[in-house]
């Protein structure tokens, strides 16, 4: 059998809709996790169905709550309007056009007092599983059902395998790995899944390597 | 090993068949039989919490079509009725996963999240005839988990795809499977009131007023769950149905691609295109 009965019998989930509403939740989950901490603003750019019938499915607030760091099970989604509030953390929905996506797409951007903004885009696939298709610019391809290491560093050399020496040495298995830049010399990111989930101990030594600029560790 | 209804019978020819379905996850996944099982009984959990949490507490939602169906039906069950206590409680289970789903609440899919009140509602009834302890109730699961790994490998458990005997249909054979289990029915009997699950749904179609998961969605619920314990009944009578459970699985997913569109989630067919169901759709 080529199907995990978990994916049956599963997911656990708040509903009505595993597309409309765990996906949501959890592409925003993800996307938050990725993005840095303080944003004062949220932005929901809605393409597809998710802007034509995700209102009925709850999936503003999915996103609202995943935004805000609750996970895709959390009964407290239903009530993510009134928790934005209590953080002051303000929020806008839009309906965008994402040109080649899937039928249920969003772009989601955080704002930070500065003025930066940082944005993830990604889709709902069916299910409750989901894809992040692009970083702040940079093209991805993920589904954060393994534990994912994700950088955003200066496209030098050796940068990478500072990354993978550093994984090695912790006896942590790459999965996949995707390494994707904007230009030559420019920014670039590495996306890795492992096998186990990567410690705190890594990402705070990746955080103090030259030229990496941003490290994550998502697991939902 | 398995891919068809066939198979995963025969292999549980000397073994349990919850085994079968645990030795081929362990082998899909790498995780162990205890992880598995663990695993399984939390979702059974999740499952329980949702069939009972409306039983006396309408869930919030918008619109409200469903708030306080499940206590209705509840409160009835208590009182004289035509099918009896234990018949009525069960569809008002279904009812309340049905709600809780509705209203933002946590609840386990089963093969979807629109069909998720099926499983724990029957199998909550099959328990309480039975007598059965929790890990035979996280045993019936695993059995119906993998029926369900079969229709939606071999057919498919999207209503968008194929309607709602692909959704609550297929729930409701995954069910009647796992109420045989736990009546220690043979394997053949397991499968074989899938398939007569199966059959009697064939062609029900998805009309999601609004294009809601609510109107007709929990009525369906509650009614698949009747229909796969009659299966289940039936096929440990001996009944057997007369053409084989995985030309069944076939003969459904055939007849949901030849669903109209409008009849496949899209709320422009069904109950969902009558003059209600579009004033109700406006409104929103």
């Amino acid at each position: 059998m080529n199907i995990s009965i978990f994916d049956v019998t599963g997911p656990v989930m708040i509903g009505p809709s595993s597309s409309h509403t765990a996906g949501a939740a959890r592409l925003a989950y993800v996307a938050a996790a990725i993005a840095p901490d303080g944003f004062w603003q949220v932005k929901f750019g809605l393409a597809g169905s998710f802007a034509k019938t995700g209102r009925g499915h709850g999936t503003d607030k999915a996103l609202l709550a995943g935004a805000l760091g609750l996970s895709p099970d959390d009964t407290g989604i239903r009530d993510a309007y009134a928790l934005a509030k209590a953080r002051g953390i303000s929020y806008d929905f839009e309906t965008i056009e994402l040109p080649d996506s899937h039928e249920n797409s969003a772009r989601i951007t955080f704002l930070y007092e500065g003025g930066e903004t940082f944005y993830v885009e990604g889709s709902s696939i069916g299910g409750g599983r989901i894809l992040v298709t692009n970083l702040n610019g940079l093209a991805a391809e993920f589904s954060a059902e393994s534990p994912t290491l994700i950088t955003m560093q200066y496209d030098r050399q050796g940068v990478v395998s500072a990354i993978t020496q550093l994984l090695a040495e912790q006896n942590i298995n790459i999965g996949v790995m995707r390494v994707n830049r904007t230009a030559r010399g420019d920014v670039a990111s590495t996306v890795i899944e492992t096998d186990a989930p990567v410690p705190e101990t890594i990402v705070r030594a990746l955080k103090s390597t030259p030229n990496i600029i941003r490290v994550c560790a998502v697991s939902v | 090993m398995y891919n068809t209804l066939e198979q995963l019978a025969a292999a549980a020819a000397d073994r349990p068949m919850h085994e079968v379905v645990i030795a081929d996850e362990a082998a899909l996944t790498d995780a162990s039989p205890e992880t598995i099982f663990e695993t399984m009984r939390a979702r059974w959990r999740v499952m329980c919490e949702s069939a009972s949490l409306a039983l006396d507490a309408p869930q919030p939602m918008q619109p409200p079509l469903i708030a306080g169906q499940s206590r209705r039906q509840a409160v009835y069950a208590r009182g004289a009725t035509l099918t009896g206590g234990a018949l009525n409680e069960m569809m008002a289970r279904a009812l309340s996963a049905s709600e809780v789903n509705a209203s933002m609440g946590r609840i386990c899919a089963a093969p979807t999240a629109g069909a998720c009140g099926v499983i724990p509602a029957v199998l909550h009834f099959a328990v309480q005839r039975t007598g059965a302890e929790e890990d035979e109730a996280v045993k019936a699961l695993l059995v119906a988990s993998g029926v369900g790994a079969v229709i939606t490998r071999n057919a498919t458990v999207a209503g968008a795809e194929g309607g709602c005997q692909a959704e609550c249909g297929t729930a409701a054979a995954m069910a009647a499977a796992g109420a045989v289990y736990l009546a220690h029915g043979s394997p053949e009997a397991c499968i074989h009131a899938a398939a007569i699950a199966l059959v009697n749904c064939m062609g029900l179609i998805c009309d999601p007023v609004a294009g809601l998961v609510q109107f007709p969605c929990s009525f369906r619920n509650a009614s698949q769950s009747v229909n796969a314990i009659a299966s289940a009944d039936m096929a440990l009578a001996g009944q057997r149905s007369v053409i084989p459970p995985d030309e069944v699985v076939d003969a459904m997913y055939r007849t949901g691609r030849a669903l109209p569109a409008s009849m496949r989630e899209t709320a422009e067919g069904g109950v969902a295109a009558t003059p209600t169901g579009r004033r109700i759709a406006k409104n929103l």
